[in-house]
């Protein structure tokens, strides 16, 4: 557990110190990268536990240490002995309000692995924070007063990281030396944890009891506790066994970052591997326009590469001139759904409420849409009943459906966190006002509330008739007609901009339709344009049919 | 599967790169921050990598204070020729014409050269986007700071209007005339940044490696005397000491460290046996646990 650094400064001399180093780095480059979260409630030890880890890890350095002992004797909280806590805490206004406010990142080391610590606080009304240190975690460190049991807060964190996905969950039960280290305490509190756990669909833990204070089972076994058969927290944190060779099973797929074009012969699409694994000479998809080429060089600044796998940076060159550009997805056959509308679980992380008619930047992989938002429910994490939408508030957690303005590639959450996941930014603010996670793709027809009140009829005399037909049902409707388009909102346009007309109309009727009037959209569907409401008169795949009477 | 997980290392490295081709795909004029030191050496051989075959889309900009270590304007030059990159080097007039300087003129010296120099270097070029080296684990203050941290037009910074970053997903979006800082570093140690230089054969200022140089000792801090501008009290005569240093700034300002490793290996194995934090060489943080957090707000870097 101690650190390799001891092991070293035997040798002197510059060939000494390289053949240690070298050895010494050799067993690094074996090193994987675990990222976790601690979570609990003010007061349950958090920054302490974390602050231990450091200690333990002979982290810290002698100047660190005693300016540490000089601000426990400050602090005068631990009774003259050293505040871990005081390691781990930040920025002076949140020093002086005696809380963690934010997330903040720690790193240490070991034999076998680097750590990276999200440190999120436990206030209850800092959902958007701990959903911000999940969303990049491995796995989740749960922290119970052994006092007081689980709490609701407990429930709290427990659904949020089901709901980011971590799969890695650990119950550190702690303050044990305040209940006499008792058994019969532990086995009470893992029994009413794994109930929780039922409860928010999180199928395994691991249940350690600690005393973060004493060190007691944090990075060795503790003697006060000879009932407890289990590991030290560091040493599970050591080896739960990653999962980075999932890419070996998951289709490739890559959002383009970035064209990078130096000179006439040279076009290479940037991306970050987001599943999976790509060869040169694979097939892929660009998507969302379906078109299909082939992987002709992996390029890095090291040397084209044979092969990339998930989580790697890459230059990828096609084997033909396909359009490819910032924001479409490079994947294998089948690997991705193209979809102009999204089911989704939302965080929600702003002051100011989301409003259901008003657009919002959606950014997932790399390419930012216009969105709009239809709460279907508002869900209640203590495991009460859902309510009804349709606004959600700062760390409301609600199940919503999106209408995109455009057609993108999209992958659902579970079955990949770097893709399945976005974030709402406010137009105006630019604030980022909420977290989603894809759950599904709505079948189109099923958009959104508004499918009812528009529609996209092909050619005006059908519009007419079906104008007639609403009115005998004293339904009173509105035609939007590309004549009536042409000569104000899009004068701007050419005739061969038709995708931007149908996109401009589709607002149009969306805006209007939200007022409770009924469109009748007589305005040609551009290509890949997502398009609120139902079709009359048109084909499956968009052609206006013949018969201009059909209705 | 047969390919082997990637190490902490590589994965360090594909962060860095998503987050800067991120930058340049999102923003209007982005710039590097280049102070010549080991952490911007790293950035600026992870920028060669992620735009890699053409040069990093954007220019160095180095904030100068006239002070830095002769060797460091020697490598400057060199780094940004084999980048392929321009090189832009920004003196605030201001601090030039009254001569400011870290002898005579204390905090105002990291004032006006560094903080204003910044901000009027950004303004002048229309830079809306700047990419720096700083890290999580330097500075407890640091821990909480964002990878792209948004800083008004008159470029402060407020804590509490900061954007959460989620997955690898980041808003890159603002109004006209805010700027942001990028941090592709955060989250690497200063061991993973010595580790990767070693790995990469990375080029460094030589000041890092031991070598006899005329130092004087002050207030427990040993300085090197790099030029004649170094005023020397009565009777304070430069001794030759074995000397590195672990940090470079501006040469009145950094404090060195006594070593006899001269080469890389010797200082990773140093560093690795080290009891004493990397920024205790700056003479700059004594004055106070919150100090950095205050400069920050004020927008010095
Ligand atoms: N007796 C005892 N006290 C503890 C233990 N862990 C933390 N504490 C104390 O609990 C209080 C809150 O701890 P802190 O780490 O600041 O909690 P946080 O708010 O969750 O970060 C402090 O006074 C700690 O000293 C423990 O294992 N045993």
């Amino acid at each position: 557990m101690a650190s390799a650094a001891l092991q070293l400064g035997h040798g002197t001399g510059a060939d000494a110190a390289r053949a240690e180093v070298d050895a010494y780095f050799a067993a690094l480059q074996q090193k994987s990268l675990l990222r976790f979260l601690t979570c609990g409630s003010v007061d349950d030890g958090k920054s302490t536990l974390v602050g231990r880890l450091l200690y333990d890890a002979h982290l810290l350095l002698e100047d660190q240490l005693s300016a540490l002992e000089k601000e426990s004797a400050k602090a005068g909280n631990a009774g003259g002995e050293i505040d871990f806590s005081l390691l781990v805490d930040g920025l002076a206004a949140e020093r002086e309000q005696g809380i963690t406010i934010d997330v903040a990142y720690r790193f240490f080391a070991t034999d076998r692995r680097k750590f990276i610590i999200a440190d999120t606080p436990g206030h209850e009304q800092y959902t958007r924070n701990m959903a911000t240190g999940a969303s990049t975690a491995d796995l989740a460190i749960i922290l119970i007063d052994a006092r007081k049991g689980v709490l609701p807060q407990t429930r709290r964190h427990s659904f949020l990281v089901h709901l980011l996905g971590i799969r890695h969950v650990v119950v550190a039960v702690n303050k044990m030396d305040l209940v006499d280290y008792d058994r019969a305490v532990f086995d009470r509190i893992v029994a009413d944890y794994r109930t929780l756990a039922d409860a928010v669909g999180i199928a395994e833990f691991t249940a350690i009891p600690v005393a973060a204070k004493g060190g007691d089972n944090v990075a060795a076994r503790s003697e006060a506790m000879p009932w407890y058969g289990g590991p030290a927290l560091l040493d599970h944190l050591e080896t739960v066994p990653l999962d980075a060779a999932g890419a070996g099973i998951a289709p490739f797929r890559m959002a383009v970052q970035w064209v990078n074009r130096p000179d006439q012969d040279f076009r290479g699409y940037a991306g970050t591997v987001a599943s999976g694994r790509v060869r040169a000479g694979d097939i892929v998809a660009i998507l969302p326009s379906g078109r299909t080429t082939r992987i002709e060089r992996i390029v890095t600044a090291a040397g084209d590469l044979a092969e990339a796998v998930a989580g790697q940076a890459v230059t990828l060159t096609l084997a033909d001139e396909v359009d490819c550009s910032r924001g479409d997805m490079i994947a294998a056959a089948g690997a991705a759904t193209v979809a102009g509308a999204l089911d989704a679980r939302l965080v929600w992380m702003a002051e100011e409420k989301l409003e259901p008619h008003r657009a919002y930047w959606l950014k997932t992989g790399a390419q930012t849409v216009s969105a709009t938002i239809t709460v279907g429910a508002v869900i209640d994490i203590h495991g009460g009943a859902d309510k009804a939408g349709p606004q959600l508030a700062l760390n409301d957690i609600g199940k919503v459906r999106i209408a995109l303005d455009r057609r993108i590639a999209a992958t659902g959450y579970a079955d990949n966190r770097a893709l399945g996941g976005f974030i709402l930014i406010d137009k105006a603010t630019h604030a980022t006002v909420a977290a989603g996670m894809i759950g599904g793709f709505p079948s189109a027809g099923a958009l959104d509330a508004h499918v009812e009140r528009i529609f996209w009829v092909a050619g005006e005399a059908r519009a007419e008739a079906l104008r007639a037909r609403f009115a005998a049902q004293g339904r009173a409707a509105f035609i939007l007609t590309e004549a009536a388009l042409r000569d104000g909102l899009c004068s701007d346009l050419g005739t061969g901009d038709t995708a931007e007309l149908t996109r401009r109309a589709a607002e149009v009727a969306r805006l209007m339709s939200a007022t409770g009037v009924t469109i009748i959209a007589a305005v040609p569907i551009a290509k890949g344009v997502a398009i609120p409401g139902s079709l009359v008169g048109f084909d499956a795949a968009g052609e206006a049919l013949g018969d201009e009477w059909v209705i | 599967m047969s390919a082997r997980p990637m190490t902490h290392l590589e994965q360090l490295e594909a962060e860095s790169i998503h987050i800067m081709r991120e930058v340049v795909a999102e923003t209007e004029r982005p710039v590097m921050l280049y102070s010549i030191g080991k952490d911007s050496a790293v950035m600026l051989h992870l920028a060669k990598k992620a735009f890699f075959p053409a040069p990093p889309p954007f220019p160095l900009l180095h904030v100068d204070t006239t002070w830095k270590f002769r060797a460091m304007y020697d490598l400057r030059e060199k780094a940004a020729r084999e980048a392929g990159m321009a090189l832009l080097v920004h003196r605030n007039p201001e601090a030039e014409r009254q001569g400011i300087n870290p002898f005579d003129h204390g905090p105002l010296h990291t004032d006006m050269w560094k903080t204003e120099g910044l901000k009027q270097a950004l303004d002048l070029y229309g830079f809306d986007a700047a990419f720096g080296g700083a890290r999580r684990d330097e500075e407890k203050s640091r821990a909480k700071e964002r990878i792209f941290s948004f800083r008004s037009a008159s470029h402060r910074w407020d804590p509490k209007n900061q954007r959460p970053e989620l997955w690898n997903l980041y808003n890159a979006r603002k109004a006209k005339g805010e700027s942001i800082r990028i941090f592709p570093l955060s989250n690497w140690t200063e061991l993973d940044i010595w580790q990767y230089i070693y790995a990469e054969q990375i080029e460094i200022v030589p000041l890092y490696l031991a070598a006899p140089r005329p130092t004087v000792e002050r207030n427990g801090t040993l300085l090197m005397v790099d030029d004649d501008r170094f005023p020397l009290l009565p009777g304070e005569v430069p001794v030759a000491r074995s000397i590195r240093f672990r940090t470079l700034g501006c040469y009145p300002l950094t404090g060195a460290v006594e070593s006899e490793a001269a080469t890389l290996p010797e200082i990773i194995q140093e560093m690795l046996v080290a009891t004493t934090s990397e920024r205790q060489g700056r003479v700059i943080d004594h004055d106070g646990a919150a100090s950095m957090e205050r400069k920050k707000q004020e927008g010095y870097f």
